[in-house]
């Protein structure tokens, strides 16, 4: 299995080191060349503008949507939830817009206002995640085809819709690997 | 319940800065170029610290009121300067809820002896460091980023190449000492032992590391990169420059593609004036910012 960790900015060699700690094949992908002969792509937490400006500038945007168009598996943290969503609030920002969803980035406020909590995710088992949520975007409505797969304090924080999965949150900074693995085994392969 | 200000959520807005460019601004107009051009954050100030350097005299904190102005105007994180040891300025910064507080060489210090205590804020600190002895007194206080001090407002990149040397150098030194010489080897640093012990078992910093002080140019970003640095800071390199938007797009770039001959060559090109330097020699040691916090 090979996949691709968007590695423009922010986050990426977290995700990179935990899906190679599942069997994976990782590639940072940071040119449209690299995202030949990848399965699956991880678009990792940063800072969603400049992700998505260097994905404009560099005709990264378009070869990217289509993919997650035709079905390749992506899995978007926190900027990346936001690159994937198709409105984003107040925002004209460069985005993939795959996700049937409107997304309100910095929801939860500033940095002094991030926090972590048990999140229940009833799909990864009884235990709860720990969600480390950093100037965190909330998902404000889904479409009919987006899956609520966990919710927090009312909120939608992590989503699919088909081959797309979408946290608000952050697993990449805990050392729980389980929202990976479902990613990997029900996402991916299922 | 949700926790607010734990190590984890204060670590963790520097990972998500890593490989991006955080750059100085004094005004909404230029943090707003700053944004455009896809910095990952920028620093609210009054002075860069090449205006700093010539004014000379006490700097302090930025006026609030233009800190807020810019916080308004856009939605990347703002961060903002304290002088080292400046407890108050910290906590006046953190009611204005800025993103993260720099606790900064680039200010006249306010206290000779100790540094600020970080662990009492929940808005995190990032705090300069010339080698690996005090990048892990300034963790032990409680700052959840480190950046090299460098030379700011110089555009003079040497002492940013000195000081991350030397962390990564220290850091490799350490990982090839017997478990029977880390005690001595902490006491040396002037480091606390379990951090000591934590970089060897990691073989990093526990913190994200950026680079700072004197970067003015997509291959000076490009060569902290290499070295180790995980993301840049430019201070006066951009708006001393002749083309501002123009360069702080290409820094940025130069950042995402730091191992990228071609595309660093392609970014270099037509960026006008870069600030102009400062040499080494020039600036007497007392005048030296790197001096200031131990």
């Amino acid at each position: 299995m090979r996949v691709g960790i968007l590695a423009l900015q922010g986050a990426f060699l977290e995700h990179r080191e935990i899906m190679e700690k599942l069997g994976c094949e990782t590639v940072e992908v940071r040119k449209p060349g690299q995202l030949e002969g990848i399965q699956a792509i991880i678009i990792p937490g940063g800072e969603s503008t400049t992700m998505g400006r260097i994905l404009l500038e560099q005709g990264m945007l378009a070869p990217l949507a289509e993919m997650g168009r035709a079905g390749v598996p992506i899995y978007g943290t926190c900027a990346g939830m936001v690159l994937l969503a198709k409105e984003i609030i107040g925002s004209q920002q460069p985005r993939l817009g795959l996700m049937d969803m409107v997304v309100r980035r910095n929801a939860y406020g500033r940095q002094v206002d991030s926090f972590e909590a048990d999140i229940e995710v009833p799909v990864l088992g009884r235990e709860p995640l720990r969600g480390v949520f950093i100037r965190a975007p909330r998902v404000e409505t889904v479409g009919p085809g987006v899956v609520v797969l966990a919710s927090y304090d009312g909120w939608p924080v992590l989503v699919r819709e088909k081959n797309l999965l979408a946290s608000a949150f952050h697993p990449e900074l805990t050392t729980d690997l389980r929202l990976h693995r479902h990613f990997l085994d029900e996402v991916i392969t299922g | 319940m949700p926790e607010r200000g734990t190590w984890t959520v204060k670590k963790g807005l520097a990972q998500m800065l890593k490989g991006g460019v955080i750059m100085d601004v004094t005004t909404p107009e230029q943090a707003k170029i700053a944004e455009e051009a896809g910095a990952c954050a920028v620093m609210a100030l009054e002075r860069v610290p090449a205006d700093i350097r010539a004014a000379g005299g006490v700097a302090r904190m930025a006026d609030p009121a233009i800190i807020k102005e810019i916080m308004a105007a856009v939605s990347i994180p703002v961060m903002a300067k304290v002088r080292i040891g400046h407890f108050v300025e910290a906590q006046i910064l953190e009611a204005l809820s800025v993103d993260y507080i720099d606790e900064s060489e680039v200010l006249t210090p306010a206290d000779e002896a100790y540094h600020i205590n970080k662990h009492q804020f929940t808005v995190p600190f990032v705090c300069g460091a010339r080698d690996l002895g005090e990048a892990l007194r300034r963790i032990a206080e409680g700052a959840a980023m480190i950046r090299t001090k460098g030379e700011p407002g110089t555009g003079n990149v040497v002492e940013a190449v000195r000081h991350m040397r030397r962390v990564m150098d220290e850091i490799r030194r350490l990982a090839s000492l017997p478990a029977e010489e880390l005690v001595a080897a902490a006491r040396e640093l002037g480091a606390p032992y379990e951090l000591v012990k934590e970089v060897v078992e990691t073989g990093g910093l526990p913190v994200v590391n950026f680079a700072a002080g004197g970067i003015a140019t997509p291959a000076d970003a490009a060569l902290m990169m290499q070295l180790g640095a995980d993301g840049i800071f430019v201070g006066s390199g951009i708006f001393k420059s002749d083309n501002p938007a123009v360069r702080a797009r290409a820094i940025v770039l130069a950042t995402t593609h730091y191992r990228d001959p071609q595309v660093l060559a392609e970014v270099s090109q037509g960026l006008g004036q870069a600030m102009p330097g400062l040499e080494m020699a020039t600036i007497a040691v007392h005048d030296r910012m790197q001096e200031r916090g131990w």
